[in-house]
C-alpha cells in the first residue's frame, strides 16, 4: 500500500472498467435526443405550424430517459464498465513514455455516478420538456422548434459531458451544453438584455472552459491518457508521473479543473452570468440553470475526485468558495424582488453547498445534494415559470400575493410550498438530508477550517429558509392581489407576438391595485392591439403544466428515501452507495471501506453511521432543523403577519448612515456586476479605445495612407515633364542615357 | 565565353573600331533626326536607324568574343523589328487617318494634366 508518511490521503483504488460492448445500445441515450434535435430543426425549416416539435423532442427524451433505467436494471454489478461506440481521436507516435498516443474514442464510461446523473438528467429533460410544449405554447411555429431542438442537443450534449469515457468526449459535451444554454438565454433574441445576458454566460462559461482545457492538456502531459479508466489506473497504481511533465503540471491539475468547474457551476468568481441567465424562457432555466447543466462542475470533480484527492489543498480552496458562494449567493437573494432572480441565486448558493460538500470530502453529500436539488429547484422554477405565464409575465413579488386562492393556481402553490420546504432544509425533507451530510461532514472532518465553513454553512441555511419563504408567503399567501406583467395576452387569438415573452423585472409603473387584474395601458405590449386586451384574467396552467408540476413534487418528495432507509432503518442510503462503487468515493474513506481495514487517516473523518461519534450528525440535523424553522418563522413575520414590518425595517436601515449600506449592498448583488465593470469591462474598453486610436492614426494613417501618399507626391513632382510633346520625352531619355554613359566613362577613366 | 575564343589579331581589331564607329554614326543620325523632325513616318524611320545601329554593334561585339550569339540576336532583332514595323506603319496611317495631319504636336493632349 502507500507510505503512511505521504502526504496523500489514501488512494482507494479504482475497479478496473470492464469493456462491455453488449450494452452499446446505451449509445441511443445520446442518439435518441440528437435525433430529436435534427428532427425539430426540420420541422423549423419547414415551417410546421403546430406542436410537433414538442411532441417529437419529449417522445425521445422519454425514450432517452427509458433507455437509461434499463441501463440502470440491466446493469449485473457495481464495476465500471466501459462502452465503445466507435473510434474518434487516436494517435501514436514514437515519443517519450507515456506520451507516446492520444486516444480519445467516442466512448461511455457506465459506473454508478453515471448512471445517478444520467437518470435525473434525462428524468427531468423528459418532464420538463411535457411541461414545455404547454408553456412555449405562445411560440409555435419557428421559435418552438428553435426551443425544442436546443433543449434536445442540450440533453445530448449533458449526456456526453455525464457519460463520456475520457476528457475530450466530457470536453465535447462541455462545450455543447454552453453552446446549448447560450441559444436559450438568447432565445428571445429581439431582446438586448437577453442578447447581453446570451453572451454573458457564454463569455464567463469561456473563461471556465479554458481552465478545463489546460487541466485536460496536463493530465495527458502528466499521465499519457484522458481516458477515465487508463488514468484512474494510473493513479491508483501510483505510478510516477511522466518524465517530461513538470512538478508544477501536476500541482496545476486540479486548480484548472477547479476553474473549469467553477465558470459552469457559477462560483465565485464566475458566478455573475447564472442569474442574467434568466432571461432565457423558465423550462430553460429549471432545466439548464438549475437542475442539470450547473451540476456538471460538481460532477467534473466527483469524477476527478482521485485527481483531487491527491491535494488536500485544492479540496480547502473548493470548500472555501463553495461556501463563500453560498453565503454571498443567498444574502443577495434575500434582497431581490423578482421571484426567478431569487431562485437563480438559490441556485448559485446550493451549488456552492455542493462544492463545500466535495472540498470536505463527502462526495456523497455533495452528489445527494445535487440529485435533492434537482428536483426541487426544478420544481421551484417550474412554478415560478408557471405563475408568470398566468400572470402575463409577472415576477415582482411585490405585486403578487394571494395567488394560492386564485383558480386554477392551487397545484401550483402547493407543490410550490412543498419545493420551499425542500430548498428550506424543513425537517425530513430531501433537501434538509442532503444539506445536513454536507454540513456535518464540515464539523466532522476534524479540521478546524471546516468547521468554520460549517458554522457560516448553517448560517446561509438560515438565510435560504428566510428568502424561499419570503417568496412563498409574498406569493401564494396573504390577501389575493395581483398585477398583470407586462406580456398580456389573450388566449383565444392564436396571434401572439414571442418576443414580449417571459419579459420579466421590468415593473412597469402601474400601482392601480387591480381588484380583478385588469390591465391597463400596456401600450408597447404587441398584444395591446388585440381587442381582449383590456379584459385580462390570470389563466391557471393546463394538464401539461400541472401534471409535470405533480410529477416532479413527487420526485422532491420521493429524493428523501434514500435518506429514509439509511437514517432510520440502517439500510445503506442507495444514494452512497452508488457514489461509494463510483470514482468520486475514491480517498474518501467511507464505512464499507473502513470495515476493511482502512484506518487510514481515521482521526480526521466521521464515518457517516454506525460508529461511536454519531451525535456530530444528529447534532447537526437538530441544529440545522432548528435554523431552518427559525428563518421560516421570520419570513412568516416579515411576509406574511406583519408585511409592513419588512418595508419598516428596511426604511430604518437604509435611514441610518451606519447601517445603510446593508441592504443597498444586498440589493444591488454584493457590486459585483460593477466591480467586475470597474476591474475588467473598463479597462478593456479602454485599452479597446486606445488601440483603435492607434490603429486609425498609426497603422491606418503612418504606415498605409502615409506610404500610398510617397508615390503620389513623387509623381506629383514629376508631373510637369510629360507635356505631351514626343520629342521632350525623346530628349529627356536621351539625356538620361547620356548621363549614364558619361558616368561609366567617367569611371573608366579614373577607376580603371 | 565560349571555349574557342582566342585572342584578336591586330586587323581584327581595326575592323571592330570601325564597325563601332558607323554603329555610334547611325545612333546619332537615329537619335537626332528623332528629336528634331515632327513627321512620324521620319520619326519611326530613326527610330529603325538606331535599332540597326544597335544590331551593328552586337554583330561587331560578336566578332570580338568570337561568339555568334551577337549574330544570333540579330536575326531575332531583324524578325521582330519586320514585325513592329508593319504594326508601327499601321498605327502610324491609323493616327494620320485621325487627323488628317502626321505631325506629331497633333497629338500632344495625351500628356499628364495635372
Amino acid at each position: 500500500m502507500l507510505d503512511p508518511a505521504s502526504i496523500q490521503p489514501a488512494v482507494v483504488s479504482i475497479p478496473a472498467a470492464i469493456p462491455s460492448p453488449e450494452f452499446a445500445w446505451a449509445g441511443l441515450i445520446l442518439l435518441l435526443p440528437v435525433l430529436a434535435a435534427v428532427l425539430s430543426t426540420i420541422c423549423g425549416a419547414r415551417g410546421v405550424k403546430g406542436k410537433l416539435p414538442g411532441a417529437i423532442t419529449s417522445i425521445a427524451l422519454i425514450a432517452s430517459f427509458v433507455t437509461t433505467l434499463m441501463l440502470f436494471l440491466r446493469l449485473p454489478d457495481d464495476a465500471p464498465r466501459t462502452v465503445h461506440l466507435f473510434d474518434w481521436v487516436a494517435f501514436a507516435w514514437s515519443g517519450t513514455a507515456p506520451n507516446t498516443s492520444f486516444l480519445a474514442p467516442f466512448a461511455l464510461y457506465v459506473d454508478s455516478l453515471t448512471l445517478l446523473w444520467m437518470l435525473f438528467v434525462t428524468g427531468l429533460g423528459s418532464l420538463i420538456s411535457i411541461y414545455a410544449t404547454e408553456y412555449m405554447e405562445a411560440d409555435v411555429g419557428k421559435g418552438y422548434a428553435r426551443f425544442f431542438a436546443s433543449v434536445a442537443f442540450f440533453l445530448f450534449a449533458m449526456g456526453a459531458l455525464v457519460m463520456g469515457g475520457n476528457l475530450i468526449v466530457l470536453y465535447l459535451g462541455w462545450e455543447g451544453v454552453g453552446l446549448a444554454s447560450y441559444l436559450l438565454i438568447g432565445y428571445f433574441y429581439t431582446k438586448p438584455s437577453a442578447v447581453a445576458a446570451a453572451k454573458k454566460a457564454f463569455i464567463m462559461n469561456r473563461i471556465g472552459d479554458l481552465g478545463l482545457a489546460l487541466g485536460g492538456f496536463l493530465i495527458w502531459t502528466n499521465y499519457g491518457t484522458v481516458e477515465y479508466d487508463a488514468l484512474f489506473k494510473a493513479i491508483s497504481s501510483g505510478a510516477a508521473p511522466a518524465a517530461n511533465a513538470s512538478a508544477w503540471g501536476a500541482w496545476a491539475i486540479p486548480y484548472c479543473l477547479m476553474l473549469g468547474a467553477f465558470g459552469k457551476s457559477a462560483q465565485i468568481p464566475l458566478f455573475v452570468w447564472l442569474p442574467d441567465a434568466m432571461e432565457g424562457p423558465t423550462p430553460v432555466s429549471a432545466l439548464i440553470h438549475a437542475a442539470t447543466m450547473v451540476t456538471a462542475g460538481v460532477y467534473l470533480i466527483a469524477r476527478m475526485f482521485p485527481l483531487f484527492s491527491l491535494d488536500p489543498n485544492a479540496l480547502l480552496v473548493v470548500a472555501c468558495v463553495g461556501c463563500l458562494t453560498a453565503f454571498v449567493a443567498a444574502t443577495i437573494g434575500m434582497a431581490q424582488y423578482d421571484i426567478k432572480r431569487v431562485m437563480a441565486y438559490s441556485t448559485v448558493s446550493q451549488l456552492g453547498y455542493m462544492f463545500l460538500g466535495l472540498g470536505v470530502g463527502t462526495t456523497f453529500g455533495a452528489v445527494y445534494h445535487v440529485f435533492t436539488h434537482a428536483f426541487f429547484k426544478a420544481l421551484l422554477f417550474l412554478c415560478c415559470g408557471a405563475i408568470m405565464h398566468g400572470m402575463a409575465g409577472q415576477l415582482d413579488l411585490r405585486k403578487l400575493s394571494g395567488v394560492r386562492t386564485v383558480k386554477g393556481f392551487g397545484i401550483i402553490s402547493w407543490t410550490f410550498f412543498i419545493g420551499c420546504l425542500c430548498l428550506a432544509g424543513f425537517p425530513f425533507t430531501a433537501g434538509f438530508f442532503s444539506k445536513d451530510t454536507i454540513i456535518a461532514q464540515a464539523f466532522a472532518s476534524g479540521n478546524p477550517t471546516f468547521a468554520w465553513l460549517g458554522w457560516v454553512a448553517l448560517f446561509t441555511a438560515f438565510l435560504t429558509a428566510y428568502y424561499t419563504f419570503r417568496v412563498w408567503f409574498r406569493v401564494c399567501a396573504g390577501p389575493q392581489k395581483y398585477e398583470a406583467g407586462d406580456e398580456v395576452h389573450s388566449h383565444d387569438d392564436g396571434a401572439h407576438d414571442a418576443h414580449g415573452h417571459d419579459d420579466h423585472g421590468q415593473a412597469h409603473g402601474h400601482a392601480h391595485g387591480h381588484a380583478h387584474g385588469h390591465a391597463h395601458g400596456h401600450a408597447h405590449s404587441h398584444a395591446a392591439a388585440h381587442a381582449h386586451s383590456h379584459d385580462w384574467h390570470p389563466h391557471g396552467p393546463r394538464w401539461a403544466i400541472n401534471g409535470v408540476l405533480l410529477v416532479i413534487c413527487i420526485g422532491a418528495l420521493l429524493a428523501a428515501v434514500p435518506s429514509y432507509n439509511g437514517e432510520l432503518q440502517h439500510k445503506p442510503n442507495w444514494v452512497e452507495t452508488m457514489v461509494a462503487h463510483s470514482s468520486a468515493a475514491s480517498g474518501i474513506p467511507s464505512h464499507e471501506h473502513a470495515a476493511h481495514g482502512h484506518e487510514a487517516g481515521a482521526a480526521a473523518h466521521h464515518a457517516l453511521s454506525f460508529t461511536g461519534i454519531e451525535d456530530v450528525h444528529t447534532a447537526t440535523s437538530v441544529v440545522a432543523s432548528a435554523v431552518g424553522v427559525l428563518g421560516i418563522c421570520v419570513a412568516l413575520w416579515f411576509h406574511l403577519l406583519n408585511r409592513t414590518a419588512a418595508d419598516k425595517l428596511r426604511a430604518a436601515l437604509l435611514s441610518n448612515g451606519l447601517t445603510r449600506w446593508l441592504p443597498l449592498l444586498l440589493e444591488n448583488k454584493w457590486y459585483v456586476d460593477e466591480i467586475y465593470h470597474a476591474v475588467f469591462r473598463l479597462p478593456s474598453w479602454f485599452l479597446g479605445h486606445v488601440l483603435h486610436f492607434l490603429d486609425k492614426q498609426l497603422i491606418d494613417g503612418l504606415l498605409v495612407n502615409g506610404g500610398a501618399r510617397v508615390p503620389v507626391e513623387l509623381g506629383r513632382l514629376f508631373q510637369p515633364l510629360y507635356n505631351g510633346a514626343l520629342q521632350g520625352y525623346a530628349a529627356t531619355m536621351a539625356g538620361g542615357i547620356a548621363l549614364i554613359a558619361a558616368w561609366v566613362f567617367w569611371i573608366w577613366m579614373h577607376g580603371g | 565565353m565560349m571555349p574557342w575564343t582566342t585572342s584578336l589579331a591586330a586587323t581584327d581589331a581595326q575592323t571592330i573600331n570601325a564597325a563601332l564607329l558607323v554603329s555610334a554614326l547611325l545612333f546619332t543620325c537615329g537619335l537626332v533626326g528623332f528629336l528634331t523632325r515632327r513627321n512620324m513616318i521620319i520619326m519611326f524611320l530613326c527610330t529603325e536607324l538606331m535599332f540597326q545601329a544597335a544590331a551593328l554593334a552586337l554583330i561587331a561585339f560578336g566578332k570580338v568574343h568570337q561568339d555568334l550569339s551577337g549574330q544570333v540576336f540579330v536575326i531575332f532583332i531583324l524578325t521582330v523589328a519586320a514585325a513592329e514595323a508593319a504594326l508601327a506603319l499601321g498605327l502610324v496611317v491609323l493616327l494620320y487617318r485621325r487627323r488628317e495631319t502626321l505631325d506629331s504636336e497633333a497629338w500632344s493632349e495625351l500628356r499628364e494634366t495635372s
